[in-house]
């Protein structure tokens, strides 16, 4: 009797096998989660290693195991080049058998990671890149956007100064798609708000001296300069401000500041400062204590928020994964999609239609020297902006599987 | 405002003075290179991440040891000078009969290096350093207003660059030094130490890198790719004033400073490559460059 249930149930594995029926579970018998980042170039602070810690950190707290098989964590540089970020892709998908990419930080990267990963239906997890593309005009059902877009970070920096009188804006943008893409959504909110943009300059990436369109900035009669660049680029350009003394005469805001820059700076040029983030290391004692697990594994170096992300979305899969029961990209990402993301990272967060994983950002202000308790005592969050007021509406995006009925 | 054909004649003075201050950076750094390159032909690719060193060193001098900028900016570049006396004596010599691509390889590498293990220690996103104390504030000129700093930096970048020129070209110290490059046995025979003679210059060539690394400290984003951005507009400075040429590479860095200086206020998003336009236009008309001698 043993023996005939024995062959009963082979026989059904190899007609499910034949006729490419795919059995639930995870597919090679390992899931393969691969970090892909820049991890030696401007935004290896930001995520890199710190990316692939976060991700190593989910999946220990899962278990390392996932429906009866192991869970492995491969990384890779990309350069910020995207076809060395694709070529990676795909290397993984055909000979590696990864499952999932957690990653990809340049916009440009991603977005042709992106597109591998949806031919081959894939789920990519978007932690670290700033275009709201991958949910709107390039998006993918296969896509999920964590962290933060450029339109969050517009709202949250924007709107509220221009509320408060400051309607008179002048740009100092990075000249490629990132600073275009920040300078343009930043432009709508302006508009929409009552303000104006008196003028702006389209800076090289990689400019040292900024001073010249400072004193551009300075004679526009702008109330604000908005900084639409990134990194050492905003390091320079708030720096040059503060020292032609402009800071004294108008705002400058940072559209896209992460801690690591923040703290890059010096509290008598930075502090006071406003801007967004999706996540704040020293909130409250969630955030603090994954804060302090990261920090034991990376020589005390604080998390910005891509890292949070990056660990937030790959236990947001691992557990779609398990409640599926399947490592199949569709499957998964329908569950991921139809459960809240409640975790330290993200306060009343879903997974939206179009890949958008909307949450509530913060509005933070950069203290002063008094205001420092120690040198990673960085940001006050004065606000918290609640997801669906901070991230574009679904219906604005464009994004047409989504809106599909 | 006074305006001519529409265009803002203060704004324009402005740009022209900032222009001047970022020539002064472009001439130390150029005059180093040209050092080099004129005395010891060897393209030192390198230059760039001891430009970082110095910025680097400024930091970790104040913070590890209380040393201030000031006599960071003394102690920095004789540090870094020694470090280049090293860098020659024990790699760059073993090479110098060799074809230049040897040295451009070599160094090139040794800025990659360099890079690399700053970046693994302090990361990438930079490091903050103060205006020292002395030089905070700035004076309101009718047309802008000048940060005391910056002008310390055109004063003190002229003083440096002024005086390395008249050694070089005015003394009897100088003389020996271009007298060595050009006939070494004949020097030699005259009992003048050459192979000293040329690891100095290669030692002081590099200094005024790390010289301007401190100098840049301060006012510009303290991080490990700071020199691998500027060292390709420096290299192009030296291709304009003509390969070796010290009172060329010191013009070239000042001119070529406000002609970007320009830019930026015309047309910015061409200033990072207006000064690659200035450098084919001139190989074409003068391919010696504009104060090298016809070889």
């Amino acid at each position: 009797m043993k023996a005939m249930k024995k062959t009963l149930l082979a026989a059904a594995m190899s007609v499910a096998a034949v006729t490419g029926v795919q059995a639930a579970g995870i597919s090679d018998d390992v899931l393969k989660i691969g970090v892909l980042g820049d991890m030696g170039g401007v935004y290896a602070d930001i995520a890199g290693q710190g990316s692939v810690v976060a991700v190593q950190m989910a999946v220990e707290d899962f278990g390392g195991t996932i429906l009866g098989k192991p869970i492995e964590v491969v990384s890779a540089d990309d350069q910020n080049k995207a076809d060395v970020g694709s070529s990676i892709a795909r290397k993984w998908i055909d000979d590696e058998k990864v499952d999932v990419i957690n990653g990809a930080v340049a916009s440009s990267v991603t977005g042709a990671v992106t597109k591998v990963m949806t031919e081959a239906e894939k789920i990519t997890l978007i932690a670290a890149s700033a275009s709201h593309a991958f949910t709107t005009s390039q998006c993918s059902p296969f896509n999920a956007h964590w962290t933060y877009d450029v339109v969050a970070m517009a709202n949250g920096t924007v709107k509220p100064m221009v509320a408060s009188g400051k309607e008179k804006w002048f740009f100092i943008t990075a000249d490629y798609g990132f600073g275009h893409a920040l300078e343009k959504v930043a432009t709508g909110v302006i508009n929409d708000n009552g303000g104006t943009v008196v003028g702006g300059v389209r800076a090289p990436l990689g400019t040292t001296d900024f001073s010249s369109y400072i004193l551009q900035a300075q004679s526009s009669g702008a109330d604000v300069i908005a900084l639409a660049n990134a990194g050492a680029d905003m390091v320079n350009s708030l720096k040059t401000a503060a020292e032609f003394g402009v800071t004294e005469m108008m705002d400058v805001a940072g559209l896209l500041v992460f801690t690591q820059n923040a703290q890059a700076l010096d509290p008598a040029i930075a502090g006071g400062m406003k801007l967004t983030t999706g996540f704040y290391w020293d909130m409250d004692d969630q955030t603090r204590a994954w804060s302090k697990r990261y920090m034991e594994r990376m020589d005390g170096k604080i998390p910005s928020m891509a890292h949070a992300g990056a660990y937030s979305s790959t236990m947001h899969y691992l557990n779609a994964v398990k409640a599926a029961g399947t490592d199949e990209g569709k499957a998964v990402m329908a569950k991921m999609k139809e459960t809240p993301v409640e975790d330290f990272f993200s306060r009343n967060g879903y997974l939206r239609k179009d890949g958008r994983m909307v949450h509530d950002m913060l509005q933070v202000r950069i203290k002063t020297a008094d205001e420092r308790a120690n040198a990673n005592d960085i940001f006050a969050i004065e606000k918290v902006i609640k997801g669906d007021d901070a991230f574009l509406e679904l219906s604005k995006g464009g994004c047409e599987f989504a809106l599909a009925k | 405002m006074a305006t001519f054909f529409g265009i803002n004649l203060f704004a324009l003075s402005g740009q022209l003075l900032v222009g001047l201050i970022n020539g002064s950076f472009y001439a130390l750094l150029s005059l180093g290179l040209a050092i080099i390159f004129g005395l010891l032909k060897i393209i030192n690719f390198a230059q760039g991440a001891m430009y970082m060193l110095g910025a680097f060193f400024a930091w970790m001098a104040l913070n590890y040891m209380g040393i201030n900028y000031w006599a960071a900016l003394i102690l920095v570049p004789i540090v870094i000078g020694c470090i280049a006396i090293l860098i020659e004596r024990f790699l760059v010599r073993p090479i110098a009969g060799e074809d230049h691509l040897y040295s451009l390889l070599l160094t090139f590498g040794i800025a990659l290096v360099l890079q690399g293990l700053f970046t693994h220690l302090f990361g990438s996103s930079g490091l903050p350093y103060k205006i020292p104390a002395e030089l905070t504030g700035g004076t309101k000129l009718p047309f802008m207003y000048l940060p005391n700093y910056r002008a310390w930096i055109i004063v003190i970048s002229l003083v440096v660059c002024g005086s390395t020129w008249w050694v070089i070209e005015k003394t009897k110290l100088g003389a020996y030094l271009r007298a060595g490059t050009e006939n070494p046995q004949l020097m030699q025979g005259f009992g003048i130490n050459v192979p000293l003679i040329t690891t100095l210059t290669f030692g002081f060539g590099v200094a005024l890198a790390g010289f301007a690394g401190v100098l840049a400290a301060p006012v510009y984003s303290v991080s490990p790719d700071m020199g691998s951005n500027i060292l390709i507009v420096v290299f192009a400075i030296v291709v304009i004033g003509g390969m070796g040429s010290i009172g060329g590479a010191i013009l070239t860095g000042l001119l070529m400073g406000v002609i970007e200086g320009l830019t930026k206020y015309f047309y910015p998003e061409a200033s990072a490559t207006v000064i690659f336009l200035v450098m084919v236009i001139v190989l074409l008309i003068k391919p010696a460059g504009l104060f090298g001698k016809e070889a």
